[in-house]
């Protein structure tokens, strides 16, 4: 690392990463037991890629969260805001005992994020489908005045419904922006059910592609595949367009019955579940 | 003070060379247009600076938050298209990005009210008031001619937070005189009167200075307030003029709905409850010219007349 880079440590490898996600998803199905309330599902699916962002891939630091040449983080789908939150006390930019206040009154840490009160938070979200214009912003703002940092937002595939993130598609690939990376949290549910049932945007990936989107994808929840693909994202690159990974992802990964139920979108586990959770997530 | 022979000029012929002019002064401004920027004027900043100016399609909601974003980064973004599209289509993104983040974006819209005229209902922004000024951290300004309106844009770039500026289509009346100095939150006594007071904006100041010089030839001294910034409202003003008329008339180009009146009997009933008129808007336009809809709807001296006489007769 050099000195205008700051990262937050050193740089994990594939199984220490795998043992912070670990520690994330037992934070995550805490912070919404404690809470009483909040989003276990979508956190769940998208730990592995918001781990491998913040303790190996992003330049950042937490001792500086307002630092003007750290990569951006935006996670569109506000509602997972505890696993940016378990990213952000494990990498230090808070007491991971603050954990714990989440949704609380007097907490700094919302139901969604907030970014007047959390530091480390880019965009105040929960109003889905606004994240990924905010990177093309905030993207065009570093393509303007050439500071080298990325931009990365994950954005859900339910969220996608919304017509606005295609708007923000569209305009990343006319304004030219060669380092904004979406990962598309791809765990098929929505609120309310399977988005096959409820608004389908199949064939996914290709919608990417033709909106002017160089398009992976990978397995969401293999960190070897996922740091490649997020570390590949982040090189400069040889032309000017933006990268999309659809990553494939389990909802409620991790938490064998959350796993692939939309029930547990947003609903918190009662103390039964949640000791259960804590034993899966310990193996 | 007094009114001009009432030559007409553009407010957003205003924006478009104030616009050009901050360009050279501001290095960080940056500025978004929908698809409209030949009549929004900003076009004639996307001329001189076209590295900083971008097209983003007919895109309201992603305006809106990439401006939000650039802002985020040190740029002082202008987002410009009519006033009807960003209010009320990307209103969700204004609340969320730009309000409540306390945003560095001056949203400058043009084509509001009625004066619009022949696109007809759809292009008559006339709720953008009652809009706006639920975002709390917004401030905003309604200029009433082209020489308030290039102070409020020289201002809305000098001035941290963000604003809304309503700006209209056609050439205006120009009610002030070039060393006029506009300041936020402030309203401007533009007549001196006991009798009562007109609160006014856009281009409802005209018809209240004609009303006012009107009667004032009938021995009725009635105050005029040009209340350019309507957040933060200047409540001093109003209660001051409740309290030294004692009967009030509202003007405006908007809704009677959440608009200026909404905001001065809100104001005057919990301070200094007076006999309130409004004169304003309650339904839909239909295509017209913009003066002709105005007649029509009564936005006009002889309409503000009327109301200070109801609100006279109240008063005794």
């Amino acid at each position: 690392m050099t000195p205008d880079s700051p990262q937050n440590g050193n740089p994990k490898n594939i199984s220490e990463l795998e043992a912070v996600a670990r520690q994330m998803r037992k934070d995550i199905v805490t912070m919404v037991f404690k809470a009483g309330s909040g989003h276990p599902g979508g956190s769940l699916s998208a730990t592995d890629i918001v781990a491998a962002l913040y303790f190996r891939v992003m330049r950042h630091d937490p001792k500086n969260p307002s630092w003007d040449g750290r990569d951006r983080f935006i996670l569109s789908k506000g509602h997972a805001s505890p696993v940016i939150y378990a990213a952000l006390a494990r990498s230090g930019y808070f007491p991971a005992d603050d954990l714990w206040t989440f949704r609380k009154m007097g907490s700094h840490l919302q139901g969604h994020t907030d970014a007047t009160m959390t530091p480390g938070i880019e965009l105040s979200t929960g109003s889905i489908g606004m994240g990924l214009s905010y990177g093309v912003g905030v993207s065009l703002a570093a393509k303007l005045d050439s500071k080298p940092y990325h931009t990365f937002v994950v954005v859900g595939d339910g969220e996608s419904n919304e017509g606005s993130i295609w708007e923000a598609a569209a305009s990343a690939n006319h304004l030219k922006l060669g380092s904004i990376t979406a990962i598309i949290d791809r765990n098929r549910m929505q609120n309310d059910g399977f988005g096959a049932d409820i608004m389908n945007m199949e064939p996914y990936p290709d919608k990417w592609r033709a909106f002017g989107w160089e398009t992976w994808e990978i397995d969401g929840h293999d960190m070897s595949q996922v740091v490649e693909a997020l570390e590949k994202a982040r090189m400069p690159r040889n032309h000017p367009h933006p990268v999309a990974i659809v990553a494939h992802t389990t909802k409620g990964k991790g938490v064998s019955f959350m796993e692939n139920n939309p029930d547990w979108h947003g609903k918190a586990p009662t103390p039964e579940q949640h000791k259960q959770a804590m034993e899966e997530l310990s193996k | 003070m007094t009114t001009t022979a009432s030559p007409m000029a553009s407010t957003r012929e205003a924006y478009g060379d104030t616009l050009a002019q901050l360009g050279k002064e501001f290095p960080n401004i940056v500025v978004l247009d929908g698809d409209l920027a030949k009549s929004t004027m900003t076009i004639r900043f996307g001329k001189a600076y076209p590295d900083r100016f971008f097209y983003m399609g007919i895109q309201e909601q992603n305006m809106m938050v990439i401006a939000a974003g650039l802002s985020r980064s040190g740029k002082v973004p202008f987002v410009s298209t009519f006033a009807v599209f960003a209010t009320a289509r990307a209103f969700d993104q204004m609340r969320l990005a730009i309000s409540q983040m306390k945003a560095n974006v001056k949203v400058v819209c043009t084509h509001a009210g009625i004066t619009t005229g022949e696109d007809g209902s759809s292009a008559h922004a006339i709720e953008d008031i009652a809009l706006t000024n639920t975002l709390i951290n917004f401030t905003v300004i309604a200029p009433a001619d082209a020489i308030e309106t290039a102070q409020a844009i020289r201002a809305a770039a000098e001035t941290q937070g963000p604003f809304y500026i309503r700006l209209y289509r056609p050439p205006t009346p120009v009610v002030h005189t070039p060393d006029y100095k506009f300041t936020i939150g402030k309203a401007e006594q533009m007549r001196y009167g006991d009798d009562a007071t007109i609160i006014a904006y856009g281009n409802l100041v005209k018809p209240a200075l004609d009303v006012s010089d009107k009667l004032g030839k009938e021995g009725k001294t009635i105050r005029v307030l040009n209340m350019a910034t309507i957040r933060p409202i200047d409540r001093e003003a109003i209660v001051k003029a409740a309290a030294e008329t004692g009967a009030i008339v509202t003007a405006e180009e908007h809704l009677k709905q959440g608009g200026l009146g909404s905001i001065v009997a809100s104001i005057t009933a919990q301070e200094r409850p007076v006999p309130v008129e409004i004169v304003g808007l309650d339904r839909y336009y239909k295509s017209g010219t913009g003066w002709e809809l105005m007649a029509q709807a009564g936005l006009t001296a002889e309409g503000v007349e009327a109301a200070i006489h109801k609100v006279l007769a109240r008063k005794r």
